[in-house]
């Protein structure tokens, strides 16, 4: 059986891969790639712990196939922080304790930067609604929220 | 699974190649939000995946004469960024915004959606109500067919083998034309409609209701088309004589089963209460077009 190669941009490099039909992005991200950042809770995109972007569009890695991404721009959250420099997000993540055990972190993390892209000044009903696909069973949700409050009130430059 | 194929075609032709080519089970990959979720399963062990994604024909909210036309390809999350759509068809866009989360609506497609035939689907009822036309292409050319007409069974379709939706046509909503979805879950987010209901009204300039759709999502074993939804409306201001009456046709056309999701009484029930809500949303929506 051929492997599928493929060509694409991760977190800024450009990358191959060769993998099987059957391998989801998040096989290959993990087991291919070695970027064990992202993280996989469900497989069934129910979770959210898988979350990347792809093009700029926030997805589970879960429910996408490592053969569809020829071309495309990925990002993980192993692209977040810039060398030893945390993004906002990682910092207020870690000033409002908004983790316990961590798994549900990346994808949470990767959630939030992308609605503060589409939107830098979310209320905590939007916070919550683009969140709704990250679950958390440590935190409550309350840290994550106000996390997220306050690195984008940072980004605002406010 | 070893064994499966994966393609992504650049035309609708090659695609209809690939499928009529293949003997065993073919799978599409739009949105894969579905197709993803049985491959993991193991609930189906495809011959051939198209992934139709590269197909440029299949992108793309396009306005067109006396409507709408989406491609397959299309996320809810294109959908729900499309204002000059969401503004034609809310009702539609309540309904995409009701699907998974935003991961998945980043994915998953309404043409998918529809394709899944889950009776619960949440863009569905809205897709009914609008008179939605889907164009299908197979080995035997292309064709179109009502939305209505797509799901047979909770999984099944009646497109045959080889066929996949191309397009959604949804037709222009006439001035003064309101729509809504609204669905009951025990959860705001991530949950499966227990019921799901999608009204579009039309008024003349005095107000009075001169056309009217309604669908039922989750109370049978495919979205129903109301046919006494216009019967309780047209010719009323939509008051409350004539939300009784759209309340009681919605309750009286549910067929639903018993499951963990809710009884067939309470959904009988939860039908009507949901339809006067949602044609109450829709009127005031036809009001400020």
């Amino acid at each position: 059986m051929a492997r599928h190669y493929v060509s694409c941009r991760i977190n800024g490099d450009e990358t191959e891969y060769l993998c099987d039909t059957s391998q989801s992005l998040l096989d290959v991200l993990r087991d291919e790639l070695e970027l064990t950042g992202t993280k996989e809770g469900c497989a069934t995109g129910d979770c959210g712990a898988c979350s990347i972007t792809i093009d700029g569009v926030l997805v589970c890695s879960c429910l996408v196939l490592g053969a569809e991404m020829n071309g495309k721009t990925i990002e993980t959250i192993e692209g977040m922080a810039k060398g030893e420099k945390l993004h906002p997000l990682q910092e207020k993540f870690i000033e409002h304790v908004a983790l316990q055990c961590g798994i549900c972190t990346p994808g949470l993390l990767i959630a939030s930067k992308n609605l503060l892209e589409r939107n830098p000044n979310p209320t905590e009903e939007e916070i919550r609604f683009w969140l709704a696909g990250n679950l958390c069973r440590c935190t409550g949700y309350n840290n994550i929220v106000d996390a997220v409050t306050a690195a984008a009130k940072e980004l605002r430059g406010a | 699974m070893s064994d499966m194929r994966f393609e992504a075609p650049a035309t609708v032709d090659a695609a209809v190649a690939l499928l009529a080519g293949a003997k065993g089970i073919t799978r599409i990959l739009a949105g894969g939000t579905d197709v993803m979720v049985q491959l993991h399963a193991d609930m189906v062990e495809p011959e051939l995946l198209v992934d139709i994604k590269r197909i440029p024909d299949l992108h793309g909210i396009k306005k067109e004469a006396g409507g709408w036309r989406i491609g397959a390809a299309v996320s809810g999350m294109q959908m729900m960024d499309h204002k000059e759509f969401a503004k034609a068809w809310p009702g539609v866009i309540d309904g995409v915004k009701l699907i998974g989360s935003m991961q998945v609506k980043g994915r998953a497609t309404v043409a998918g959606n529809l394709c899944n035939a889950s009776p619960a689907a949440d863009s569905v009822p809205s897709l009914l109500a609008s008179g939605a036309i889907v164009s299908i292409a197979g080995p035997n050319g292309k064709r179109e067919a009502p939305a209505a007409q797509i799901a047979t069974a909770p999984g099944k379709t009646s497109l045959a083998k080889g066929e996949f939706i191309t397009s959604i046509f949804i037709p222009d909503a006439p001035p003064h034309t309101g729509s809504a979805y609204l669905r009951f879950t025990p959860r705001t987010e991530m949950d499966i409609a227990v019921v799901g209901v999608a009204v579009s009204l039309t008024l003349d300039n005095a107000g009075k209701c001169t056309a009217a759709t309604m669908s039922l999502g989750a109370v049978a074993a495919t979205a129903l088309m109301v046919e006494d939804a216009a019967k309780a409306l047209v010719g009323s201001t939509v008051d409350a004589a004539a939300l009784d009456r759209l309340a009681a046709a919605a309750s009286a056309a549910c067929r639903p089963i018993d499951d963990k999701r809710g009884t067939k009484e309470f959904r009988i029930k939860v039908a009507g209460v949901l339809a006067r809500r949602v044609a109450a949303i829709a009127l005031e929506r036809a009001k400020g077009n």
